[in-house]
């Protein structure tokens, strides 16, 4: 196995400028201090509207969420580097789309306003309607052997047109608030509508990010346990509250894992 | 019709009092509630009963301080005030103030009123009456689950100012989105600033929400900005700039206490933390704007102690103890950043709740610069509240050491079995008033 010290990821924060709502810092921070706490180099690069991204330098792309208006600035600038972008993707780049980012991933994006014209990466498109989904929410994923646990709040209701979802919704809205999905998975592409922020009370998620991106650059990922006790417990604590005898299931999936 | 406005009166009084003395709770929600259930028109009828004029005090950050601080200079200038002192800013709270402000007959004898509104209320307050001046401190991310976005709160503030359109703003024209409002509004506006760059070294990655143009998207060009989106701002691509200022802080002093020249006067107060320099210079702005002269501000200032858990001081064996409100990243961080100025060695307790009022969403934690306070002696910090393990985790990625202790009572006493160092309490909203309670109950029995 390669040294890990000898390992760096590269993550590019698109628009920070305009995306940048609901804690997105907290995905970055958790991404780089568990390289960082592994031994493994993390740097994180922001790109500005407007500059240019060179995306054979990174390794994880973060897109965030933000306002309709600012999604609107965000897809003029997106729409000038959608080639080089949908080649990351289909290389398997690691990409986490939050929000008014995971919305940007597919076709369009339908407000009152008008239309948004997305990048069109993923056969997924949204729609707005009257009522905006707002609250804590609970998933169950593949990904991750505890619930995944998070907080939404979009006017948009996502159609994944059978893409293989982030998650089943346990508790909260979703997609749609119909559906039962939440978010899609598309090769390491993970669109969501979690901030709270996502990452950090969901490590496994992180770890998963992670991997993937060492894995594609390295071809290896060996990631070392790490003391995720204060993670778990504030996880743990959304299940409780929310989820019917929440605090069993949680004590289950644990066991499981 | 004066009956039943009578008998609301009383009702909310009786109210309020059984409230606090019987259940030892604010009773100013009910007291509102029930004086509009029996008289609906109430708040139409009393606010036109207002003698020289009513201002409404809206924005993110400062409500409660600007509007307490302009009722204790209008009082000052010899004129009767009602006020809603508590912060019961949405309707059942402005009814309240109305309501125990007036005499048992029912009648109010007030010049003034004072009214701080939540921005979101104002459509439901503007229906009963519209105030003759508005005063608007700043616009930054708060409580988004209840508002959806920044977007939302402007599109409301833009739609009450319409409805109003006799009322005349009072804007800080170093916020970009609350100029664009009053430009846009069409209403006669005025506004204060801080015309020059302050050294507060302040090294924040904060999110500045307004650094986009409202009007046509272009990224704004900065002078000098003081913090969030304020300061000295145009427009690249349309021209749109900082509006002329007509009250200019000058030659702004920020340390131990604050002071700053204005309109020739020299301001000093005791209080802490940059942003009450934009308090301050609001209610000062408010008070010249609404007719006064203003000769008795700095003696109302001086006397000015809010006692409402904004920067409040308590005294526990000697120590210092400090609570303050701190509900979003733009409130918090400026409050670490007073923490960064004063030197001597401290604790810090957080409490963090996510009650209805608190908004349910507490991401925003993650906005905050909390990596600032390492390089501040601050001890051990102890996470506390409702979502006190979610802000563990926040101090944990910041690469700060805390203790859980999800009861506030519990954290204080382990602070005084600890030692000698001051304290700081930095509290969200649902949480300041029982930890205000419980630093005045370990404070009287001391």
């Amino acid at each position: 196995m390669k040294d890990t010290s000898e390992m760096k990821i590269t993550i590019g924060h698109l628009y920070p400028d305009l995306l940048n709502l609901y804690g997105d810092r907290g995905n970055i921070a958790c991404m780089m201090q568990r390289c960082l706490w592994r031994g493994i180099r993390a740097e994180t690069i922001e790109f500005h509207t407007g500059e240019y991204i060179d995306f054979s330098k990174l390794d994880i792309v973060l897109l965030g969420g933000g306002s309709d208006r600012e999604q609107l600035i965000v897809c003029q600038n997106l729409k000038k580097i959608q080639r080089q972008f949908q080649e990351f993707v289909e290389d398997n780049g690691v990409v986490l789309a939050v929000c008014g980012g995971y919305q940007l991933l597919g076709r369009y994006y339908r407000t009152g306003a008008g239309m948004i014209e997305g990048l069109n990466l993923l056969d997924i498109y949204t729609e707005q309607e009257e009522g905006r989904l707002i609250g804590n929410i609970i998933l169950d994923s593949d990904l991750a052997h505890i619930p995944v646990v998070g907080f939404e709040n979009h006017g948009g209701r996502t159609c994944i047109n059978g893409c293989r979802p982030f998650g089943r919704v346990l508790y909260g809205e979703g997609n749609d608030g119909r559906s039962g999905c939440e978010g899609v998975i598309y090769k390491n592409v993970i669109g969501t509508y979690l901030h709270g922020p996502l990452l950090p009370k969901n490590p496994q998620i992180c770890d998963h990010l992670l991997k993937k991106a060492l894995e594609r650059k390295y071809g290896t990922a060996g990631l070392e346990k790490l003391d995720d006790n204060l993670e778990r417990a504030a996880n743990a604590y959304i299940c409780r509250r929310f989820l019917p005898g929440g605090s069993m299931h949680c004590r289950q999936m644990d066991l499981v894992h | 019709m004066k009956l039943r406005r009578m008998l609301a009166v009383w009702a909310a009084k009786v109210t309020e009092k059984i409230c606090v003395h019987i259940f030892h709770r604010q009773g100013v929600t009910w007291a509102g509630k029930i004086a509009l259930w029996i008289c609906p028109s109430i708040l139409q009828e009393l606010a036109g009963q207002v003698r020289r004029a009513v201002f409404a005090v809206c924005g993110t950050n400062g409500k409660t301080t600007v509007n307490n601080l302009l009722c204790t200079a209008l009082e000052a200038e010899g004129y009767q005030v009602i006020c809603n002192h508590t912060g019961s800013n949405m309707l059942n709270g402005v009814a309240a103030a109305f309501a125990l402000g007036a005499r048992v007959n029912g009648e109010l004898c007030a010049d003034y009123a004072c009214i701080e509104i939540d921005e979101v209320s104002t459509r439901k307050v503007f229906r009963y009456f519209q105030p003759d001046y508005m005063v608007l401190t700043n616009l930054f991310r708060d409580q988004l689950d209840r508002y959806g976005e920044i977007d939302l709160t402007m599109k409301i503030l833009d739609r009450v100012m319409r409805m109003a359109p006799r009322m005349k703003l009072i804007v800080n024209g170093d916020d970009p989105l609350s100029a664009y409002l009053a430009m846009e509004s069409g209403n006669e506006f005025v506004t204060y600033g801080i015309s020059e760059r302050v050294n507060t070294d302040t090294q924040t990655k904060e999110i500045r929400e307004g650094r986009f143009c409202r009007n046509c998207g272009a990224k704004l060009l900065y002078r000098f900005y003081h913090y969030g989106q304020l300061g000295d701002y145009l427009c690249p691509g349309c021209g749109f700039r900082r509006p002329v200022i007509h009250y200019e802080a000058q030659k702004v002093k920020v340390g131990n206490g604050i002071a700053f020249t204005v309109e020739d006067k020299r301001i000093r107060s005791e209080q802490r933390g940059f942003y009450n320099v934009y308090n301050i210079l609001a209610a000062y702005a408010a008070v010249r704007t609404g007719g006064g002269n203003a000769g008795q501000f700095r003696q109302a200032l001086a006397r000015f102690q809010p006692k409402n858990g904004r920067m409040e001081e308590f005294r526990i064996r000697g120590r210092r103890i400090v609570l303050n409100l701190a509900k979003n990243p733009t409130g918090f961080n400026q409050n670490i950043e007073v923490m960064v100025k004063d030197p001597l060695p401290k604790e810090l307790i957080v409490v963090i709740n996510d009650n209805d009022q608190d908004g349910a969403d507490i991401s925003w934690l993650w906005d905050v610069d909390f990596e600032r306070l390492k390089g501040v002696d601050t001890g051990t910090v102890t996470a506390s509240g409702i979502r006190c393990r979610d802000l563990g985790l926040r101090l944990k990625y910041a690469g700060i050491r805390s203790e859980l202790e999800p009861d506030v009572e519990k954290a204080v006493r382990r602070y005084m079995e600890k030692g000698s160092r001051d304290l700081y309490v930095l509290v969200n909203y649902t949480a300041l008033s029982d930890t205000r309670k419980l630093l005045k109950r370990i404070c009287f029995a001391d």
